[in-house]
Formats: structure tokens, C-alpha cells, sequence
């Protein structure tokens, strides 16, 4: 459980908050961009995205089939090629996750539940509450919850601490990842803001977005957060995971994401237990550049089955 | 899944399309002419040390033909010529060097060993907008100066440093052939190579002759030069030694000077600035083509509150650049320019750390060929100590910390340069409060060592005088009839 904090406390985090400069930020990432990555590397790294890939379906048509289907491609990525690794986690509404845990088995994926109402967290915290109750005793692993962006832009930040901290509570051990839907946010002074806040009341993840909202997981965005998460480690010693989420849909940014993950927070992070992708379609292009790479030749998407 | 190791591979640059002859003459009178010195000096690849092409040295003889050419030019031809003409052949040349980027930037990271990244996305795009923006002006000189009836000067003597070669030339031929002048030039003696593609450049692009011309050389090429009584200007980028030499060459002598000189800048971090993108900020600054910038961040100053954490973030954040081949596209780091220059840096390191200073290098690993030097930090620097005071003029970094905002003042100014300056605060206030009292040609605002061809450049005291760039850099090479 986490223990209440004082308002003191809270007014201390927003104060010491450190604000961004957006034209920095933004030649920091192109820097990134700029670097290659080939060969070897260019392999460990499609190896290590496909690892950590949250790999997701959020649909109001989503249905059990569909679900087991995803959890069957989560084991059997590409069986034509060897050695391949799994993903890390299926992300499934409340609704499915009993179906995704019964298709997993023991495969050691793990099943991975949206709550809070998401996507849009409109809801009641009581509510709230119940959708995440309800996940857990349905098997879920981790918990991927929204933050009320309305009550955080009009500056209720005490409010969303609450929020986040309660629902930490639920969770106990279960790893809880807190989704800021940064498309909605105004500005990176705000993103690091809310890392800031939904990191001290307990955050084990911080991600970026809902997938559902453009822009999503923008480099300018996912390198704040791994500032807050740096300078969290740098002040305590504790490592917070990250889990961009939203238009990550190729391999080249996949490895750019890890090479700037790698550049701000060190190798330490390269790992699906602090590290995660939040992608429908990235695997499928993970495995062709994977094939590309080993073949020398690249193949239709034809043979890459799609759920 | 436990955490991985993962390291890069070596992504080089293909150097195939690389075309260099085996010996390079001297560009004089639109053409290739061997020097009457019948010398050559080879030109080196800092990287490995490999020999690159052989480069003719200009005599007396050789720097006398080379200045009538650029006289008859001047007299006969380009003098003459309007200047929308002048602009039209300034625009192809423009054109020519952006259609030959790659290889021009590829033989300026071979020649001077700079990282490919740094000559790919700033020293070529560069100096062509360079001559795209002086190409503009060619024409327009009278309303750029409009009732000082502005006119040509006559041969400009050129003399451009190792660091920058080609923006460096870019920056000393665009404007002065804008404004009718012609030229000659002499390029750095480690660095020859882009100059004379340039000169092919010229030539393609059917420039009368005369109107360039490149001499190679060592210093005393550069000296003969100087001290031709038929040049009208002479324009020189280079150590301020040399600028005083020169500038006593000129004493007596209708000559008009413009001297870019060396630096020691102040990069000042305030602690209301931006942390993470200070840091970077002071990277950009300092290692910046290996430290060989003249107006390098060289002189670091935190204030107290924030030293710390920003000296730990800059250790931090310097396990992750990238020291090696400068051809390799993920180099952060590449060559220093010559074995000369390298023993210079090393000599400073091993001052710094006699003078008591704390030196922080980070773990990396190193080629064992060429000529490397790791990015260095130093801590508890005093203001009176050498390495604070004197221009190393590689990835050399003193930090300094300062308590208030007069003292920062007065320490930045406390130098017997003043070329630029950084300020990174989140208060705009501070920017402008800040910016007058500091005693730079250029100051920096939350970025460092950026530059645009609109936007003039220059020194106080004794980083030399005369502004290039913008519409000052035109006035270097006009004179005045009012």
C-alpha cells in the first residue's frame, strides 16, 4: 500500500516538476533518429522489440475468437522462423480477460487489462474501482488504467494522485501501468508533469497513450517521461517501466524508441520487465525487417499471418 | 528476460564514389598549374593516417600569378559585370555543391576527420545556403547600403582555417565575389581537398577565370599572400596568433583586414534553466567538431544550486557518445584534425591536471590508429588557471561554478576573447538582462553553436573584427562612396 501523502509533499513534486524545452527536446530525439542501426545490432534489437510488445486488441467489437486468436499469434509469432521470442503481454478490455488467460495457459504471457473506463476514464471512481477489481479477479497480470485528463487540466493534480494511488491499492503486487493520453496533454511541461505525479503515488509503468487519440507516442513525449523516470532512479534508486503506446507501427521507430530508452536510462532498461510497446501492427513488420535481415530478402506481407 | 547488452554495429559511409586524383595542382586562371616550387605536401586522413592525395605548395612565383589572374579578372571581367550576372553564376555554384553534397561531405569528414553526421547535416548544407543567400544579394548591394553608393574593393586574399573548410571558404568567397571582388584563396594545409573539388565546382559551372583561384600551402604561402602589395583586403579565419602577425603585415598598407579569431566562450547554465536540454546544450557546444570550433562552449559556468546535478547528468549522458571512425554514421566524435594539434589538447589535459584541477573521462573504447582524444571534463577549475584562460581548442571542457548573476558576468568577460556566448535560463528576462552585459559577438539563447548564413558573426577584443554573414558580411567586402 502506498502511504498517504501530505499536500505539502505533492506541492513539493509539482514545484520541483522541471519544465522543457520543446525545441531541445526536439533536437535531442532527432538526434536519435539520425543514428543507424544495422547488422547484429540491427537483429538483437527486432528481437528484443518483439519481446516486449504488449500486443493489443481494444475494440468494442472485440469478441472471445478474436481474443484467442490474438493469444495464439502472441506464442506463434512467425513459426516459420526459429528461435523467435514471445511477446511480452496480450492487452485486453476487463471483458476478455478470462478468455485471454484460459488461451494463454501457462505459456508465461502475460494477460494484461485496460480499466479505469477506459478509454476516456469518464467514469465514477467507484466505478473505476469495480473495473479493475473485476480484472484482477479475472485473472488479469497488470493493469493498464487511464488518468482523468479532464480533472488534470484544470489543475485538480491531488485529485489524479488519489486516483492513481487507489488504484495502486487494488492492484497490490499486480503490476499497474498508468496511461496519460499525452495527445490530450498541453504541452511537455505537462507530461512531465503527470510522470512526476503518477510515479510517487506509485506507478509501476507510465505510458504514454490510449492509442485512440492522435498524436500518441510522439519522441518529444517518450523522452520526457524517461527524464522523470531517470531522475526518479538518480533520486531513489527505484526503476519505473515505460510503455509507449500508438503509432509505433515499424520496426525503424521500434528501434529508435529502444535506442533512446537505452541512451537515457542505460541497458538496464532493455528488458519486457521495464520495458513495453503498446502495438497492434508493429509485430508483423518487426518479423519482416527479423526475416529481411537473416534472408537478405524481403517477403510479402502475405506471409505474415495478421491476427 | 534479463537485461541486454546491446551495442551498435559500424555503419559506415561508402566512400565509392570518391574520386581524387593522386596529385592536386594549383587553380590559377580557371585552370590546373603546376607549382614553381615543383614541392608537394601530402594531405593526411586524421582517422588512420593514410595518405590521401599529394598537394601542390605555392611559392612566390605561383602566389604572383595567382594574384594578376585575380587582378585581370577583377579589371577585365567581373568588375564589369552586373550584379544580377554575378548572383546567376553565384546560384549555379550553389546548385553544383548541393547536387555534390554527399561527396563533398564525405571527402570533408575523410580530409578532416569530422563525424560524417556533422559534414552530411551542417558543414555542407551550409555553405551552400551560404552562397544561395549571398547570390541573393548581388543585385541589391545599393539597397543594402542605399545612399553610400556601395563598389567593389578589387582581390580579396583569402585564408581559411582546418576546422570548417569548406563553410569556411564558403563564408569568405560568397560574399566577396557577390559584391564584385575576386578572389584568392588559401586553404588550411591539413585540410586542401574540398577547396580544390570547389575549384572543379567553378569550373563546371563556367566561372570566368580569374575570378577564383585556389592556392595551397603551408604558412608561408599564407604569408606571401598577405604581403602582396597588389591585394586590396585580405580576410583570414585562424589562431589569433597568426591574426596579430598578419595584422602587423598590414600596418603601412591601404589593405582592408577582417580577422575571425580564436575563443574561449562562456556557455553560462542559470538554475531556473532547463536541465536536460542545458546538458545537451553544453555538449553541442563544447564537442561540437571535436572542440575545433572557434566559438566552442569551452568555459562552462553552473550556477551552484544546480552544479552538481548537472555535472553528474553530463557524466552520465557522455557514456553515450560515440567516439571513433568519422565515417561511421552514429560517430559523435570523430579525429582531431592533425598529430600537431592532438599533442596541443594532450599538452592542456596534462596542465589541467597539474594545475589541480579533476579530470572525468568517460569509459570507451578507442582506435588505435589515428588521432583520437576522449571528450574531457573538468572540475574545479580555478578562473586564474591556464586551461580556463587559454583557447585548447579541442573537447576540452572547464566547469565553473558562480553564485550570482554579476559574478557570472564578470567572469565570462574576464578573457581576452570574446566571440560568443550560451545563456540557458527559462526567463526571457534574464536572456536579454544577461545578453547585453556579456561582452560576445554572438549570444546564444537556450541553443548553442547554430548558424544561419542571414545572421552575422564575429568577435570583441581579441577574437578579431569585421562581421561575416547577413548583411554585415557584405560591408567586408564593399567600400564606400559617400
Amino acid at each position: 500500500m502506498i502511504d498517504a501523502i501530505s499536500s505539502d509533499q505533492l506541492s513539493t513534486i509539482l514545484a520541483q516538476a522541471p519544465s522543457i524545452d520543446q525545441i531541445g527536446a526536439l533536437e535531442r530525439v532527432a538526434r536519435i533518429q539520425a543514428r543507424s542501426i544495422k547488422g547484429a545490432a540491427k537483429l538483437q534489437g527486432l528481437r528484443m522489440a518483439l519481446s516486449m510488445i504488449d500486443l493489443t486488441t481494444l475494440e468494442g467489437k472485440d469478441s472471445p475468437a478474436k481474443v484467442s486468436q490474438l493469444c495464439y499469434k502472441a506464442q506463434h509469432l512467425h513459426d516459420q522462423a526459429d528461435g523467435l521470442p514471445t511477446v511480452a503481454a496480450v492487452c485486453v478490455y476487463p471483458s476478455m480477460v478470462a478468455h485471454a488467460k484460459k488461451a494463454l495457459g501457462n505459456s508465461g504471457i502475460k494477460v494484461a487489462s485496460v480499466s479505469t473506463a477506459f478509454p476516456s476514464g469518464q467514469a465514477p471512481f467507484e466505478i473505476k474501482k469495480l473495473d479493475t477489481q473485476y480484472a484482477i479477479d479475472n485473472g488479469a497480470d497488470e493493469i493498464d488504467m487511464v488518468i482523468s485528463r479532464g480533472k488534470f487540466l484544470s489543475g485538480e493534480y491531488h485529485f489524479i494522485f488519489d486516483e492513481i494511488a487507489a488504484i495502486k491499492e487494488i492492484c497490490g503486487p499486480i503490476r499497474l501501468k498508468v496511461i496519460f493520453e499525452t495527445g490530450e496533454l498541453d504541452s511537455l511541461d505537462q507530461v512531465r508533469r503527470i510522470s512526476d505525479i503518477a510515479i510517487a503515488a506509485g506507478a509501476n509503468f507510465i505510458k504514454t497513450s490510449t492509442g485512440k487519440i492522435q498524436p500518441a507516442a510522439t519522441f518529444p513525449v517518450v523522452l520526457t517521461m524517461l527524464g522523470a523516470i531517470k531522475d526518479h532512479f538518480d533520486k531513489t534508486g527505484q526503476m519505473v517501466g515505460m510503455k509507449p503506446a500508438g503509432g509505433i507501427s515499424s520496426a525503424k521507430i521500434a528501434l529508435h524508441h529502444l535506442l533512446l530508452v537505452k541512451e537515457v536510462l542505460g541497458d538496464a532498461w532493455l528488458t519486457n520487465e521495464w520495458y513495453r510497446f503498446g502495438a497492434s501492427s508493429l509485430a508483423n513488420d518487426l518479423l519482416m525487417q527479423y526475416q529481411k535481415q537473416l534472408t537478405g530478402k524481403y517477403q510479402s506481407a502475405t506471409y505474415f499471418s495478421i491476427d | 528476460m534479463s537485461s541486454n547488452n546491446w551495442n551498435l554495429d559500424p555503419a559506415p559511409e561508402s566512400t565509392a564514389q570518391i574520386q581524387l586524383k593522386p596529385k592536386y595542382e594549383l587553380f590559377i586562371d580557371g585552370s590546373w598549374q603546376k607549382p614553381h616550387s615543383k614541392k608537394y605536401f601530402d594531405s593526411l586522413n586524421p582517422a588512420n593516417e593514410s595518405i590521401l592525395a599529394q598537394i601542390a605548395h605555392a611559392n612566390q612565383k605561383d602566389v604572383d600569378m595567382a594574384v594578376s589572374s585575380a587582378r585581370r579578372a577583377y579589371r577585365d571581367v567581373w568588375s564589369k559585370m552586373s550584379g544580377a550576372q554575378r548572383g546567376k553564376y553565384l546560384f549555379r555554384i550553389a546548385r553544383l555543391m548541393q547536387e555534390k553534397s554527399r561527396e563533398l561531405a564525405v571527402l570533408e569528414t575523410l580530409d578532416g576527420g569530422k563525424p560524417i553526421r556533422e559534414s552530411r547535416d551542417v558543414d555542407i548544407p551550409l555553405a551552400c545556403n551560404h552562397f544561395f543567400y549571398y547570390a541573393g544579394w548581388a543585385d541589391k548591394l545599393n539597397e543594402a547600403f542605399a545612399g553610400q553608393k556601395p563598389s567593389s574593393i578589387g582581390v580579396a586574399a583569402q585564408i581559411t582555417p582546418w576546422n570548417f573548410p569548406l563553410l569556411m571558404l564558403a563564408w569568405k568567397i560568397a560574399p566577396a565575389l557577390a559584391c564584385g571582388n575576386t578572389v584568392v584563396l588559401k586553404p588550411a594545409e591539413t585540410t586542401s581537398l574540398t577547396a580544390l573539388k570547389f575549384a572543379e565546382i567553378c569550373q563546371e559551372a563556367g566561372l570566368p577565370n580569374g575570378v577564383v583561384n585556389i592556392v595551397t600551402g603551408f604558412g608561408d604561402t599564407g604569408a606571401l599572400l598577405v604581403a602582396h602589395p597588389d591585394v586590396d583586403k585580405i580576410a583570414f579565419t585562424g589562431s589569433t596568433a597568426v591574426g596579430k602577425y598578419i595584422q602587423k603585415a598590414c600596418i603601412g598598407t591601404a589593405k582592408k583586414l577582417t580577422l575571425e579569431l580564436g575563443g574561449k566562450s562562456a556557455n553560462i547554465i542559470l538554475e531556473d534553466a532547463q536541465i536536460d536540454q542545458a546538458v545537451e546544450g553544453i555538449i553541442n557546444a563544447i564537442f561540437f567538431n571535436q572542440g575545433h570550433v572557434c566559438c566552442a562552449g569551452s568555459r562552462l559556468f553552473v550556477q551552484e544550486s544546480i552544479a552538481q546535478q548537472v555535472v553528474e547528468k553530463l557524466k552520465f549522458r557522455l557514456q553515450s557518445i560515440y567516439i571513433g571512425d568519422p565515417l561511421d554514421k552514429n560517430t559523435d566524435i570523430g579525429a582531431i584534425n592533425s598529430k600537431k594539434q592532438l599533442e596541443t589538447i594532450e599538452k592542456y589535459i596534462a596542465l589541467g591536471i597539474s594545475e589541480g584541477a579533476s579530470i572525468f573521462q568517460p569509459e570507451c573504447r578507442m582506435p588505435t590508429k589515428g588521432y583520437y582524444c576522449k571528450p574531457t571534463l573538468f572540475t574545479d577549475v580555478a578562473q586564474s588557471a591556464r586551461i580556463a584562460q587559454e583557447e585548447i581548442f579541442g573537447p576540452v571542457l572547464t566547469i565553473q561554478t558562480f553564485r550570482t548573476m554579476e559574478e557570472v558576468v564578470q567572469k565570462a568577460n574576464n578573457s581576452p576573447y570574446g566571440l560568443a556566448a550560451g545563456i540557458w535560463t527559462a526567463k526571457g528576462a534574464r536572456i536579454f538582462g544577461m545578453g547585453k552585459q556579456l561582452h560576445a559577438g554572438v549570444v546564444w539563447a537556450n541553443t548553442y553553436n547554430k548558424f544561419d548564413p542571414s545572421s552575422p558573426f564575429g568577435g570583441y577584443k581579441e577574437s578579431g573584427y569585421g562581421r561575416e554573414g547577413g548583411r554585415h558580411g557584405l560591408s567586408a567586402y564593399l567600400q564606400f562612396n559617400t
